[in-house]
């Protein structure tokens, strides 16, 4: 057991601090932080830039566009981009869900053509699994594909995906098997998004942003061998995507927290609109050590569940409950970031403290529970297959 | 970036989970916090035998010259079994001040057990400056309440206004005041001391902060070790217990509640093997890890049984049943040196002043 960098991961910690600093916009950090998202232009030229470096897919293998590094540099890249609150990579959905997807069933082909520009953020992945009947229950999946020659015909619709609106591609779970049982009967197609026949309307969420959208399919023709596993592979192929989602997501979910108890520090450190310094107030100072106290088991709890990643080459259990923490997490301490701002709190915009950036991270919280797995669905998977309870249905 | 136990220390840990369930399942601890003495105390010589005594000390001074980490484990799974011995009094509160003292080889050949008396009336925490007073012929006098295992100890080490002091109880058998303690598996008593004889000791009160590290990284680990149990108890019951012709592990009521046993208990975990290594590898992060982790690992703790208590509805709540001597040292942990707002304190004083 030892948490110090190796040597080797020292001076790879120096030479992207001092890339970072270099790389990023002149001035940045300073002042209040950006409200919401970043421009798509921005975050891909950002992106693309990381990517040149060398800084993104680190820890895939060279043959397609990677390091092959171990997994502690990408954990290291992450804690640095959060210490400067870089931006993301635009392609989370790529790199997080569809890459290691297309790595572990994807054939040699798909491989070549989609790996690369995913990483450069060249091409934008979006997810097709939500729709409007089968939210949790993922398997009841009701968009259809029907095999017209060589060509999948797909017909419906999908909700909650964000990046949708500027993705080139989308993983889509479809039913092409209505006859076989609910799981059985479900494949995955790798969808271009620029086919005839894709509509893309976007969704607002509670803070007002158009972050997430609807997918509409009608009559869209995609390549019969456009698809990961064969006809009936769906469901074992969604699993991948999810485990990945749910597993190796612990580093990035522990730099956006990381970035957000320090601003939330920063925020106590500065004099509210009511005049008084929240840092001095001993209730909120517990809640702000209670918010650390927080980061640092999901940081260590992500080690541990990394460790048997690398030692056996699969995530730990522990990590099932890497994003259930986060996101309770994330919501508490957004919630402490508004209540200090006393009766400004329900200042937005301009005139609000920070440009209303606390009001945007707190309503934006709200959907942490619930995307990428409710929590409600992530206690029963503690409960089933961690703890050993018997099934709940 | 390894967060793995050695081999070593897992053969440690198997080793030590097996003594205590063979010769320590919950029923003899039950049996044993019911009798006077609290305590096997022909348990030493195993305890001496299995090495823990000597896990931390250099191999230069008859140790095992292995760290502070193995004796985590050891803390664990003691806290998991609820081992009613003075191991953690020993090893972690005495232990450290004897450095250099003739009373440290006795110690280590689990020839004699030892504590640490601390607390006053006024002057509770380690730190804390005591009024407990040595005379020029080095005998004590003055009151120290809430010393643990004091009835089980052979020597206790006081904190004394002229530093640190060692009386030993044997020979002293008035001065020790035995207190009804709720947790009847480390039980505390008041030491009155009235020109008492005493040793004095090689170590400064200096080495109280090394205690203090230690004492709360230790309690962290038996905390977890704690927390476990009362899991796998709920989990257990959960499992086969039937209403309504069903496991109530299958009602959603019952299996998310442990499902919130199960997180907290795990991060408790991470933080409280991230203390133990700061402090066996004197890393800068240790005070902040082990306030952290002290203060966590606690309150798990008390969540787990308590959320354990209420997942085995009517037989949790029995005297008969086991939980509530887990419940009742989980409690006596979280207030050691302060519950968790006193931890939250340091960890506040070093991000915002």
């Amino acid at each position: 057991m030892d948490f110090r960098d190796t040597p080797d991961e020292a001076t790879f910690r120096a030479e992207l601090r001092t890339w970072l600093r270099d790389n990023l916009p002149p001035g940045w950090g300073s002042g209040p932080p950006h409200v919401g998202r970043y421009e798509a232009e921005f975050s891909r030229a950002w992106s693309k830039k990381v990517y040149e470096a060398g800084y993104v897919g680190m820890t895939w293998p060279q043959e397609y566009g990677g390091r092959g590094l171990p997994y502690p540099y990408q954990g290291i890249y992450l804690e640095e981009a959060a210490r400067v609150a870089a931006p993301h990579h635009l392609g989370v959905i790529g790199l997080g869900m569809a890459g290691p997807t297309i790595i572990a069933w994807g054939t040699a082909e798909q491989k070549a053509r989609f790996l690369r520009p995913l990483l450069a953020a060249e091409e934008i992945w979006c997810q097709g699994f939500s729709e409007p009947g089968s939210g949790s229950d993922l398997a009841g999946a009701r968009t259809t594909a029907v095999l017209d020659g060589d060509t999948w015909i797909v017909n419906g619709q999908k909700v909650w995906s964000s990046y949708a609106h500027i993705a080139d591609w989308c993983i889509l779970v479809v039913r092409t098997d209505p006859e076989a049982g609910k799981h059985a009967g479900l494949s995955y197609l790798l969808v271009d998004m620029h086919s005839p026949g894709v509509e893309v309307r976007p969704l607002r969420h509670m803070t007002g942003d158009p972050e997430f959208n609807e997918i509409f399919f009608t009559d869209v023709r995609v390549p019969r061998h456009s698809m990961l596993g064969q006809p009936g592979d769906g469901w074992r192929v969604a699993m991948t995507t999810l485990l990945h989602e749910r597993g190796t997501l612990g580093f990035a979910l522990t730099a956006g927290l990381e970035n957000a108890v320090n601003k939330l520090v920063g925020l106590a450190r500065e004099t509210a609109p009511d005049g008084r310094r929240p840092a001095d107030d001993p209730l909120v100072r517990d809640a702000i050590a209670r918010q650390w106290v927080e980061l640092q088991a999901l940081r260590y709890t992500n080690y541990r569940s990394l460790t048997t990643l690398i030692k056996h080459g699969v995530p730990g259990p522990e990590g099932s409950i890497a994003k259930l923490h986060w996101s309770e997490s994330n919501q508490r301490l957004t919630k402490l970031a508004l209540s200090v701002q006393g009766l400004a709190a329900q200042l937005d915009g301009a005139g609000g403290v920070w440009n209303g950036y606390w009001q945007y991270q707190q309503l934006r919280s709200r959907g942490n529970t619930i995307e990428a797995g409710t929590s409600e669905i992530l206690r029963n998977i503690v409960a089933e297959r961690v703890v050993g309870l018997p099934r709940s249905r | 970036m390894d967060f793995a136990f050695s081999a070593d220390q897992q053969a440690l840990r198997a080793v030590a989970r097996d003594f205590l369930a063979n010769e320590f399942p919950i029923g003899r601890v039950a049996e044993l916090a019911e009798s006077e003495a609290g305590w096997d105390p022909g348990s030493w010589k195993q305890i001496h035998d299995l090495g823990w005594l000597s896990l931390s000390v250099p191999e230069d001074d008859g140790g095992a010259g292995m760290g502070f980490l193995e004796e985590a484990v050891v803390f664990e799974e003691t806290g998991r079994a609820l081992y009613p011995g003075p191991v953690f009094s020993t090893l972690a509160l005495a232990r450290p001040a004897l450095a250099d003292s003739e009373l440290l080889a006795p110690v280590l050949s689990g020839q004699a057990t030892a504590t640490l008396a601390w607390a006053e009336d006024g002057a509770l925490g380690l730190l804390d400056s005591p009024r407990v007073h040595a005379d020029s012929a080095g005998r004590l006098t003055g009151t120290k309440r809430y010393v643990p295992d004091l009835a089980l100890a052979d020597f206790a080490v006081v904190v004394a206004d002229t530093g640190l002091h060692a009386v030993d109880l044997r020979e002293n058998p008035g001065a020790v005041l035995p207190r009804p303690t709720l947790d009847r598996t480390r039980r505390l008593g008041d030491l009155v001391l009235d020109e008492t004889p005493a040793r004095h000791l090689p170590a400064g009160r200096e080495v109280l902060d090394e205690v203090r590290l230690r004492s709360m990284a230790a309690l962290a680990c038996e905390a977890v070790g704690v927390g476990s149990s009362a899991l796998d108890l709920a989990s257990g019951y959960a499992r086969t217990r039937e209403q309504f012709g069903r496991p109530i592990g299958s009602y959603q009521g019952v299996s998310h509640r442990i499902a919130n046993i199960y997180l907290a208990v795990e991060l408790a975990r991470s933080l409280a093997y991230w203390a133990a290594w700061a402090v066996s590898a004197g890393d800068a992060s240790a005070p902040l890890a082990v306030a952290a982790a002290k203060s966590e690992a606690a309150e798990a703790a008390v969540f787990a049984c308590e959320n354990a208590i209420q997942a085995l509805g009517g037989i949790g709540f029995t005297y008969d049943h086991p939980l509530h001597r887990f419940y009742k040292r989980a409690q006596g942990i979280d207030v050691f040196e302060g519950t968790g707002a006193a931890q939250r304190a340091e960890i506040a004083a070093a991000l915002l002043d």
